[in-house]
């Protein structure tokens, strides 16, 4: 299906473009130091992921109970030469060594067989010259994700935008699966398998395919795999390719991240900060997770959709509408910095103005507006109400309506669908069906409009908008002045005060050592162009 | 008062409205079967409005009857509220008179629940629904320990700050994992031989008052609480003798 007549309206809003420059140039002088800690450091999860991608797999146990050989192989090295000179030398030195391919040397270095060392002289320069190999391959394989993509979407049919994503999550993969493909026939362009509950605090991917989980299905390559070839199906049916998305956030980002690209997934949710805030994963290895993860992402053609819908579950949005617009300035610097083009930005925002307010639709169409002004190149990624949703579904209904009419008249790309049951129970068939009867109704009779609309100078959305944007620039600038890691120190995001080494995850942050050895990250890093 | 029924558009009508999926494609047997399913569901006259295929396995129905069914209000035994609503000032003023100090609030959410919107909703100053959160008021002192806090970290701070209440929320669960996990708080606050000195609240969106026996609470919030509610319950839960 086509949504024809979407265009994104830009230029429809006066706003003052110095101040949007100079929120940019705030953005690059408060993530310099990240992007110092992300060129000094690694991190476990980083580590396991450049085992991933040379073709480590499997795992002892399943499911949730799994012990990846990815962490066995990590624990091991650790405990013996360490990681800060990066896993791949160690790891590939037993290779060389006569531990047979990778697979088997993955496993006798598991069961304590094999001692990994750091080689000297002629071994290393074999470990060294293997690892290039490698991690050749393994980029390769990642940027093949993209002409992989290309060659389907040639084939099957590229739907038009908006996107309507959706969202399945039983718990258990082959109850999804089916959802998925009704959800897809029904009209749906991107299926979003949410995660289990606290699968983002768990140090390591689960393993195989499976059926449990809690309020979501646990990320796995396989269940990835499953998904995949689904929606595969289910497009050529169709005569649309139909995107799949999952989480790249918590304590695995770059696993995650690893797993999205080898299967070929589109779509990943990818926060600089959503972890630390919402989740209190600690600040560094969020930090340094994101960098090597949104290098991964860019190079396999990703769109990344940034969570800044999560600041308004917590806060007011009216008065937090400006942390909004300030995270979605930090998160394209950061994508900006690991190689993301700004086409694969799939910023994101929410429609949670209370709808006892007065003049909310305003307000939320001055924020939307303000949004597709600033930043017009992005695939911006609109989320429906759920703060103020109530057991009034018919109200419900209604409010959703309004979310999609502003979705429509401001051009966001990317459509979340709301649903009436939404804070009830987790949707019936029939809440997601008249979903995208609501939506497609909305965009039939307004996307059209979207094309004449100018908001009047000096009216009231204007200077809304500017308020909005004044406010940004205004945090921006006190951000910069105390730095990123103090101000988040402060709890000047989401009042949310956290620590630089407070949080989960920080024995797993690294120094690089000078002999620090990633061609997977040095090799996706001049492909993308970045330091 | 005599035998009600629902009212449509007139006394007595009886009329109600239904919406529902059945795993049929659409066709005129599925029609059939949705009024079939209505005649039992106690409906007279049946009529379906709407009917609408989704995929080619099920069928989407809105229906509208008269349920043949009434009820006695006053034969119900409903659980009323067992403690008086007050104001701000009044609590206040209870718990200053009859504690001497301010009331030690705990507040967590549990297991692996990231989602504080209830607990903040019900303890921080901002409140929920223009009605002030428990920080508001000056006899109680409110520690808010967030989310994903294990019932042992609840149990020492509960020690440690000398706790007069605790209250444990759950927001987002699947499999009763939110009746597990309040649970779980309890029977850590028993081991530690703390649970006869305080007040036990749980509250959630999918918590109804009847489960407190249950779960051993003393009170369950549900659905739409104000922090009101939880403060006035509070006041007058510390200044009377605490149900065990």
């Amino acid at each position: 299906m086509t949504h024809d007549g979407f265009a994104r309206p830009i230029g429809r809003l006066s706003i003052d473009h110095g101040v949007v420059d100079e929120c940019r140039e705030l953005s690059v002088e408060i993530s310099r130091p990240i992007e110092e800690l992300a060129r000094t450091h690694t991190t476990r999860s980083i580590e396991r992921a450049v085992l991933r991608l040379i073709g480590i797999t499997g795992a002892e146990g399943a499911g949730a109970a799994a012990q990846p050989r990815v962490n066995q192989v990590i624990d091991a090295v650790d405990a013996t030469v360490g990681l800060q000179r990066g896993v791949l030398v160690p790891f590939l030195h037993a290779v060389e060594s006569g531990c047979g391919d990778i697979r088997t040397a993955a496993e006798r270095i598991a069961a304590g067989d094999v001692r990994p060392e750091w080689p000297d002289g002629i071994d290393l320069e074999i470990a060294l010259e293997r690892a290039r190999r490698e991690s050749r391959r393994a980029v390769d394989s990642i940027t093949g994700a993209e002409l992989d993509r290309a060659a389907k979407i040639e084939k099957m049919g590229e739907p038009g935008k908006p996107w309507f994503y959706l969202i399945v999550a039983t718990g258990n993969i082959y109850e999804d699966i089916p959802q998925a493909q009704a959800a897809a026939r029904e009209g749906a362009d991107v299926i979003a398998v949410i995660r289990s509950t606290g699968q983002s605090l768990l140090d390591y991917v689960p393993e195989g395919a499976t059926t449990q989980g809690f309020a979501g299905t646990l990320a796995t390559q396989e269940n990835f795999r499953l998904m995949r070839a689904a929606l595969d199906e289910v497009g050529d049916e169709l005569g649309r390719y139909v995107r799949l998305t999952n989480y790249a956030s918590g304590l695995c980002m770059p696993e995650i991240a690893a797993m999205a690209a080898m299967e070929r997934l589109d779509m990943m949710l990818n926060d600089c900060m959503y972890g630390i805030i919402f989740r209190d994963i600690n600040m560094q290895r969020t930090f340094v997770d994101q960098h090597f993860s949104r290098m991964v992402h860019a190079a396999a053609g990703i769109v990344i959709n940034t969570g800044e819908d999560n600041y308004l579950t917590t806060a007011n949005a009216i008065e937090a509408a400006h942390t909004v617009l300030a995270s979605q300035f930090l998160n394209e610097r950061l994508a900006l910095s690991a190689g993301l083009a700004k086409e694969r930005m799939g910023l994101g925002h929410a429609f949670e103005v209370d709808p006892a307010a007065p003049d909310q639709i305003l307000l939320e169409l001055a924020q939307a507006q303000l949004v597709r002004e600033c930043f017009p190149d992005a695939p911006l990624k609109y989320m429906p109400p759920t703060k103020h949703m109530t057991g009034n579904i018919f109200q419900g209904f209604l409010y959703d309506g309004m979310f999609n009419l502003v979705g429509a008249l401001t051009g966001q790309d990317i459509i979340l669908l709301g649903m009436m049951s939404e804070g009830v129970h987790t949707p019936f068939l029939s809440d997601r069906d008249l979903a995208i009867e609501n939506v497609r109704y909305v965009f039939r009779g307004a996307a059209g409009l979207a094309g004449d609309v100018r908001f009047e100078a000096g009216g009231r959305v204007e200077r809304r908008a500017a308020q909005v944007l004044e406010e940004c620039r205004q945090m921006l600038r006190k951000v910069a002045d105390i730095g990123m890691f103090a101000a988040i120190e402060a709890g000047m995001f989401a009042d949310t005060v956290r620590t630089r080494d407070g949080g989960k995850g920080l024995d797993g942050v690294i120094e690089r050592d000078a002999g620090y050895v990633n061609p997977i990250a040095d090799l996706l890093a001049d492909e993308l162009g970045v330091g | 008062m005599p035998e009600i029924k629902p009212y449509g558009d007139e006394t007595g009508d009886g009329m109600v409205q239904l919406s529902f999926t059945l795993p049929l494609a659409e066709s005129e047997r599925a029609r059939q079967a949705a009024l079939a399913l209505a005649t039992k569901m106690g409906i007279q006259r049946p009529q379906v409005v709407h009917m609408k295929g989704m995929g080619s396995d099920f069928t989407f129905f809105v229906v509208y009857g008269a349920t043949q069914h009434s009820v006695d209000p006053d034969t119900l035994t409903v659980e009323e509220r067992e403690f008086p609503l007050l104001s701000s000032q009044e609590v206040n003023k209870l718990i200053f008179e009859r504690l001497k100090r301010p009331l030690v609030v705990i507040g967590a959410c549990t297991g692996t629940d990231a989602h504080t919107v209830g607990l903040d909703a019900i303890l921080s100053m901002k409140g929920f629904a223009g009605d002030k959160g428990l920080e508001y008021y000056s006899q109680i002192r409110v520690v808010n320990m967030g989310a994903q806090v294990t019932p042992d970290e609840i149990v020492e701070v509960a020690r440690s700050e000398g706790a007069d209440a605790v209250l444990v929320s759950q927001v987002v669960t699947q499999r009763d994992a939110h009746v597990l996990h309040l649970k779980e708080v309890r029977e850590a606050l028993e081991a530690a031989g703390l649970r006869r000195g305080l007040v036990l609240v749980g509250g959630g969106p999918r918590f109804s008052p009847e489960q407190a026996s249950e779960l051993g609470y003393d009170r369950i919030f549900g659905r739409g609480t104000k922090p009101s509610e939880v403060a006035a319950y509070l006041a007058w839960s510390v200044t009377h003798e605490v149900p065990v």
